[in-house]
């Protein structure tokens, strides 16, 4: 008799087909979302707050209430939805463009209010939906369409490591940064992001994960040659981790 | 039986379950084409040696493989 090991969510809305490109992780990342809210069972008292970019599809896919911010204001949307009922599940979905860029203000002072809610960014180095201009986590070097001859210091600056940052703050419970480059970090992902949740519904603080995430399209790559570039640069840099988690720290 | 639904409709042609399995038993559909217009992957056991380890299904990024039964 053979028993069913992989099924397809039951958050996830019937017959939804993921609206982006072909071998984009950020598939996965909706899928281990929507895996997270169904095991811990808190998908009828959760709230989504969506930011702007590629991300914003997410209440297209799993069905949940759900409410769009402008460009950035993802975090500070789910504070006053946090505040104005404490007993809902609130996260906020958006992209490195959206959270570390115009949103940074937000997510840094969230975290230092530790506000108890979950933001889950997605790491691409490049703003995706837009067509692949520079955004704050562009690497050194890195070509994109408004940086023809690569990121350079002198006039660009350096990428932000977010996971470190909010790991700073001293209202954060957890901050952690995950791949999805292979099968295995995959696992380590979804293991964050339910922890990352499980911080949020024990009240103690604001928790974040960051996902290392693909852009075969803007980076002018194939899905395959997008992971090597994963494992082979970005996770040079931006070192996958748990960065602070108090739940082991109070033991 | 270990074995994998493929969902054809949602496939969009990045095959990266096609270097994920193990026992190398995806492949490239040479005729069919779904809805979008992709050649889609095909399940092809005739030794029955798929192990339902779910990798194709977990790297999937577009639940295109929709179901993984083990045993």
């Amino acid at each position: 008799m053979a028993t069913q090991v992989f099924k397809i969510p039951n958050t996830i809305k019937k017959d939804a087909k993921f609206t982006f490109c072909p071998g984009c992780d950020h598939g996965v990342a909706v899928r281990l979302v929507a895996e997270c809210l169904e095991e811990l069972g808190v998908i009828d008292n959760t709230i989504a707050v969506c930011g702007i970019g590629c991300s914003v599809t997410i209440y297209d896919f799993i069905d949940m209430d759900a409410l769009e911010a402008p460009h950035g204001r993802s975090v500070a949307e789910a504070t006053g939805v946090k505040r104005a009922k404490p007993d809902k599940f609130v996260f906020t979905y958006s992209g490195d463009g959206d959270y570390a860029s115009i949103g940074l203000a937000e997510g840094m002072h969230a975290a230092l209010r530790g506000e108890k809610i979950t933001s889950i960014c997605i790491n691409n180095t490049t703003y995706g939906m837009t067509g692949g201009q520079l955004g704050p986590t562009t690497m050194l070097g890195q070509v994109t369409t408004t940086s023809p001859t690569g990121r350079n210091i002198e006039y660009y600056g350096y990428p932000i490591k977010l996971a470190e940052h909010i790991a700073l703050c001293d209202g954060t419970a957890f901050s952690a940064r995950v791949s999805l480059d292979t099968v295995a970090n995959i696992k380590k992902a979804k293991q964050a992001i339910k922890k990352a949740f499980e911080v949020q519904l024990k009240g103690l603080g604001y928790s974040f994960v960051e996902i290392l995430s693909t852009c075969p399209t803007n980076w002018r790559m194939t899905p395959d040659k997008a992971h090597e570039r994963v494992q082979n640069e970005m996770m040079q840099v931006f070192k996958p981790g748990i960065y602070k988690d108090v739940t082991v720290e109070n033991v | 039986m270990s074995h994998i639904v493929v969902d054809e409709n949602r496939c969009k042609a990045c095959y990266l379950c096609v270097k994920e399995c193990p026992k190398h038993l995806i492949k490239v559909s040479k005729d069919k084409v779904n809805k979008l217009g992709n050649s889609v992957v095909e399940f092809d056991d005739p030794n029955h040696e798929c192990l339902g380890c779910a990798m194709c299904a977990t790297r999937c990024p577009d639940l295109a493989i929709s179901e993984v039964y083990r045993g």
